[in-house]
């Protein structure tokens, strides 16, 4: 919303500088996003709040001028010599405006006053496009002498207009600063929901006041009403009260159609609005000031649509395909929700978004009807989404607009379209009122204020704080009884009129000014949190692990993850409706793909990658609305076993075995218990280098290496990748809530080799498995520390070499007690597994 | 004798200082303290001097032979030192060539952030909770006092999820923040389920949301699809807007340094009243003006209120008896600031050469 600073002033004093007022406002809610400077002088580099642009015209440099005389240029067709008095002196000022080509010679009937620029003035490039500040110095142009400018609005940075020059008033005092003229400052500030009604001149200008403490001073609602009575010329029919609470009509006749005076086309377009004529500028207007959006409809076209006869307005919603041209030339079929102000005939315009094409007031009108209504918000809006429609009215009417401000609205444009368009107002409105709205009183007391804000303050301190706002507040004992004014429709009833009244007093009293308090309220009960802090001790350890955490996007599409796995594709998403891109459509249902993009981008620059990734997935359940979202932990090795250093040579590539052995010591580190690994099938793994892992035989996931089909899928070359996609929640429900150490005894161990040699099909789990169990407790520890496969033991063999380390809690062992445990774990051996002793 | 015996000392002494090397030093030893030293012949010749002599030639003899043991002892060790200092002088390295690093595990800088914020607050009795990604539109919106077609709702584009219903209307969204959250913690602590009558007595709760959401946006340096907040409630008999501001600048001392200040602007949002924008004094420039904090010397860091009535009771809290605050804030956007991240998109990209740098 852009507020010119000379609008504001019209209604309330402003005595301090304008980015003070830009700070008052933003801390009270009001965000000044940024200020344009249209001459005013602009604040000076290094610490300032605001986002500012715009031009400052000098005092000295920039004036008020006269044209006197146009005379042709003695060397060049399409530029003019102008006699110009700056209030000082004469100059003659060379230019190009379009506009003085024809007075080139003629007598001027009055002089043209014009927004002259001397010489040294530094103002923006109008003659290229973009935005370049350049200054005035003394040249020659084709053979005259040229030192200064009469303007565009571009050369100002009024506009980006630098088609012709600006005309001043013919009453423009000659010589006078150009920026004590007509300088002014753009507010450009940031509406939010809660403060639609300040979505206009006269909201802003009644925050300011309270504020600054100063009075408010609103525009006169006074009409000039000569005109034979309306009462018999119009009639109104609101057939839902509910979407149409008011309607208002009001007539003004013979109008000379024309543009509007200099001041108003002014404001307009530093409000951002275009300038058309008196009658749609005086609509924009009043709508800018007050924040009620007028129609204004042909009179005439009405009359002749009704016959001949008085024209009835009728409000409706849309019958089932009904059709409206609407003013940007659209035929729009309509939704049966939607409201319509109709006449007799039909619909005339999408009522509070935009009018028809067929009433709408062209430069042959001479009787305009206008109409000041008020209408459902939430209708509103969904109209103008539905019809992908957006008009300062639809902005305005989808946020709520008071119903009384209707007439506040139709008054001040029928006296305004008078003053410019020369018009009579017929006396009196036709007014249909069925539905007013509550405007609730609110009870306040400090009590309140205390258990809200933390602050004390007596009742008329918090009369005083919302009088201003326009609050009638009445005091009664110790209680505010404040009745909502009759611009608002933000304030609820009961405890919610209190919560919004609250925020009023706050913004009024000054944020800055509440003190910063610590919680004096009870402690709440805290509750053990262990899933929580489960999940993170999980990252803990994985990055001890030399892992990196990845966090990856959730939104995928099932083709992007079926690079892993084909067959992904036919698996059902969560899918959305509205996506931002097609390979963004869906949410991702695997932890593996999304990590495996990471980790084909990284491959471009990156030989070795430890990578794990900690989340969500998400999986629709048959009827029900919302999906699983169990988590998942992925990993993914691969490349150099260490980093890169200078005595290495080529270090090994991490394997398998390297994946497993994070995997097992994750197991551990959580002490998840004993955990089991076997041969695994899974389309995306290589079949001979995948394994699933369980503990107490509840599946974790499966885990290998890359298929070389799949790998191929994906730009990582030269090194196996080992992924794995684990149950996350299942590790998180393994974790235990306590442990016990294991016994450290006292005595020596006694550690003795064991190589044995059995067949290649037997797993090293299950050999380790029966030295275990033979061993029994006095058996501490077994280390695998050799595999060997070779001519000496045969085809089809291998050999494993075991550390064995014996122990007792209770005593040295001695050779015989360790001869004896490993003649029992030799016989085992040899009984269950056909084992040979090597060597 | 006894003159000849300190000639000989005085010749070996002179010898042993000579003696460089271990080889030099050993064959002194052979030479002096050996089985021909010149001291063991003057005991062979110790029965040809007159037996009076005899007692005072051995004493003399045994004092040198124990300062010739002393003095070799002594010589040893130097030579020791000496060769030791040699040996270890070939053994010198170029320390400037580059050490065997181990490779290090890292949290994502976002993880690091959250927890950092959490820390924070769980001193000051907050706990962690977390809710779903996907939300129903009640528990996204309406439960938070932003009913459908509200002008609020245009605050936050959201995802929509396809689901099977007749009308053309979409009960599940991807959360556009994790005030859901705040309906979960108090329905949870409340016992609260949407019907009946309110709770009579739910105990104060403390909680800290962060978590992933989700907004209809295009992927820029500045905006995202998918980034993380974090958001904290407290409701009690007696919590009011002064306890936010306290709170909340607490936070922001133990978050950006000790003299950090904060400001409270208002503001809107549907589920505080009343709202506040807080700003942070730019930590970067010490709230002088630079370019991050665009010259203004604050920093946009946190949205917070007081929780609105209809939320508190949505939540089973009676508005009448209980009071809150909530506030939110960006991990991200904590996370760039801090380190002069100019990039929004670099935080999912998973690039190694980014994270690595945490
Ligand atoms: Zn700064």
């Amino acid at each position: 919303m852009l507020i010119p600073l000379s609008w504001l002033k019209e209604f309330v004093e402003i005595d301090i500088p304008v980015e003070e007022l830009a700070r008052k406002l933003t801390l009270a809610g009001l965000e000044v996003e940024a200020i344009r400077y249209v001459g005013l002088p602009m604040p000076k580099e290094g610490k300032h709040d605001f986002k500012i642009s715009g031009l400052e015209w000098p005092a000295d440099k920039f004036v008020v001028g006269a044209i006197y005389e146009v005379k042709p240029h003695p060397n060049a067709d399409r530029l003019v010599l102008c006699r110009l008095d700056d209030g000082e002196q004469e100059h003659i000022v060379l230019t190009g405006a379009p506009s003085l080509l024809p007075l080139k010679g003629k007598k001027l009937e009055k002089p043209l006053k014009v927004a002259y620029a001397r010489e040294g003035a530094r103002l923006y490039d109008g003659h290229n496009p973009g935005w370049k500040l350049i200054t005035l110095k003394r040249t020659k142009i084709r053979g005259v002498v040229s030192y200064s400018m009469v303007c565009s609005e571009k050369e100002l940075a009024i506009s980006e207009e630098m088609d012709d020059i600006i005309y001043l008033p013919d009453d423009a005092p000659v010589g006078m600063p150009l920026a004590e003229y007509m300088g002014d400052a753009v507010l450009d500030i940031a509406i939010t929901p809660n403060m639609a009604r300040n979505a206009n001149v006269l909201g802003v200008a009644r925050e300011t006041a309270a504020l600054l403490g100063k009075p408010l001073h609103k525009p006169s609602l006074e009409v000039l009403a000569e005109g034979k009575p309306i009462q018999g010329r119009a009639a109104v029919k609101i057939t839902n009260p509910e979407l149409n609470p008011r309607f208002m009509l009001g007539l003004i006749c013979n109008v000379e159609i024309k543009p509007s005076p200099f001041w108003v086309q002014w404001r307009l377009k530093m409000a951002g609005m275009r300038p058309i004529n008196n009658i749609v500028d005086a609509t924009n207007y009043v709508m800018l000031e007050t924040g009620e959006p007028l129609h204004a409809f042909d009179y005439d076209v009405l009359v002749k649509r009704a016959g001949g006869k008085p024209p009835t307005i009728i409000t409706r919603t849309a019958h089932k395909g009904e059709k409206l041209t609407t003013l940007d030339g659209v035929e729009r079929t309509l939704d049966e929700f939607t409201v319509l102000v109709c006449d007799t005939v039909g619909p005339l315009s999408i009522a509070g978004v935009m009018g028809g094409e067929e009433s709408e007031v062209t430069d042959q009108t001479r009787n305009v009807l206008l109409e000041a209504a008020s209408w459902n918000f939430i209708n509103i809006r969904r109209t103008a989404q539905k019809q992908k429609l957006s008009s300062e009215a639809a902005y305005r009417f989808s946020r709520g607009v008071h119903p009384a401000l209707a007439e506040v609205g139709l008054r001040r444009v029928l006296e305004l379209m008078r003053q410019w368009s020369g018009g009579t107002v017929a006396k009196g409105f036709i007014d249909e009122y069925p539905l007013p709205p509550k405007d609730p009183t609110v009870v306040i007391t400090p009590e309140d204020v205390r258990r809200w804000l933390g602050i004390s303050l007596t009742p008329h301190e918090i009369a005083d704080l919302l009088t201003p706002l326009e609050f009638e507040c009445k005091i009664v004992d110790d209680t505010v009884y404040a009745k909502t004014p009759p611009h608002r429709l933000d304030i609820g009833e009961g405890v919610i009129g209190k919560a919004d009244l609250m925020e009023e007093i706050a913004r009024m009293y000054g944020y800055d000014r509440i003190p910063e308090t610590r919680i004096a309220d009870e402690l709440p009960p805290q509750r053990p949190n262990p899933d929580l802090e489960r999940e993170e001790h999980m990252r803990d350890i994985l990055t001890t692990l030399g892992l990196q955490e990845i966090i990856t996007y959730r939104l995928t599409s099932p083709e992007r993850e079926a690079r892993l796995v084909p067959d992904y594709a036919k698996e059902p998403y969560v899918e959305l409706v509205n996506p931002i891109a097609p390979d963004r459509r869906a949410m991702r249902r695997h932890l593996l793909p999304g990590l495996l993009e990471v980790a084909e981008r990284n491959a471009r620059f990156r030989n070795r990658q430890a990578l794990f990734d900690l989340g969500p997935v998400f999986h629709p359940r048959e009827g029900e609305l919302l999906p699983d979202e169990p988590r998942r932990l992925a990993i993914l090795l691969t490349g150099d076993r260490q980093l890169p250093h200078w005595e290495s040579g080529e270090p090994p590539k991490m394997d398998f075995y390297d994946l497993k052995g994070v995997i097992e010591a994750l197991i551990e580190a959580l002490h998840l218990g004993e955990a089991e690994f076997e041969p695994a099938e899974h389309p995306a793994l290589h079949p001979g280098k995948s394994a699933q892992v369980s503990v107490e035989g509840i599946p974790l996931g499966v885990f290998g290496e890359l298929h070389p089909e799949a790998q191929q899928r994906y730009e990582i070359e030269g090194a196996p990748v080992l992924v794995a996609e684990l149950d996350a929640d299942a590790i998180i429900d393994l974790i235990p809530d306590g442990y016990a150490l294991k016994p450290i005894s006292p005595f020596p161990p006694v550690v003795e080799d064991l190589a044995v040699v059995v067949d290649e099909a037997v797993p090293a789990a299950q050999v380790e498995a029966v030295i275990r169990k033979a061993g029994g407790k006095r058996l501490v520890d077994v280390q695998l520390f050799d595999v060997y496969r070779g001519p000496q033991i045969g085809e089809g063999k291998k050999s494993l070499a075991y550390h064995l380390t014996y122990q007792d809690m209770e005593k040295t062992l001695t050779d015989k007690d360790a001869a004896k445990i490993r003649k029992r774990i030799i016989k085992a051996l040899q009984r269950e597994l056909k084992a040979q002793l090597r060597g | 004798m006894l003159e000849e015996l300190e000639q000989i000392r005085a010749e070996a002494l002179a010898k042993l200082a000579e003696a460089n090397d271990a080889k030099a030093l050993e064959a002194w030893r052979v030479a002096y303290l050996g089985r021909k030293s010149p001291l063991k012949q003057v005991f062979t010749q110790m029965g040809k001097l007159p037996p009076e002599e005899r007692p005072l030639v051995g004493k003399r003899t045994n004092e040198i032979r124990r300062e010739f043991e002393a003095a070799y002892e002594e010589r040893a060790a130097a030579i020791r030192q000496a060769e030791l200092r040699r040996a270890l002088a070939e053994e010198r390295l170029d320390v400037t060539l580059p050490g065997r690093k181990p490779a290090p595990g890292r949290l994502h800088p976002v993880t690091q952030t959250i927890r950092r914020i959490s820390e924070i607050f769980a001193e000051m009795g907050f706990q962690v909770l977390r809710s779903r990604e996907v939300e129903t539109d009640e528990y996204n919106f309406q439960l938070l006092n932003i009913p459908p077609h509200h002008p609020a709702r245009e605050m936050q584009d959201t995802f929509y999820v396809k689901t099977q219903t007749e009308d053309d209307t979409y009960p599940v969204v991807l959360r556009t923040h994790t005030s859901p959250g705040q309906i979960h913690a108090m329905r949870m602590m409340s016992g609260y389920t949407g019907e009946g009558p309110l709770p009579e007595n739910p105990p104060p709760l403390r909680v800290i949301l962060p978590g992933m959401v989700y907004r209809y946006e295009q992927i820029t340096a500045r905006s995202e699809i998918q980034f993380t907040q974090v958001e904290g409630l407290a409701v009690g008999h007696n919590i009011t807007f002064s306890d936010l501001k306290g709170t909340l600048a607490d936070f922001a001392r133990r978050m950006f340094g000790p003299e950090a200040r904060v400001r409270f602007r208002a503001s809107h949002f549907p589920f505080t009243e009343p709202s506040a924008e807080v700003d942070v004094e730019c930590f970067l420039c010490g709230g002088k003006g630079c370019n991050v904090c665009k010259h203004t010397g604050w920093l946009e860091i946190l949205g917070a209120g007081m929780v609105h009535p209809v939320v508190l009771r949505n939540g089973g809290y009676d508005p009448e008896k209980y009071s809150g605050f909530a506030f939110g804030m960006g991990p991200e956007r904590i996370t760039m600031l801090r380190h002069y991240i100019e990039d929004i998109r670099y935080f999912w990209s998973g690039d190694l050469r980014f994270l690595e740098q945490f």
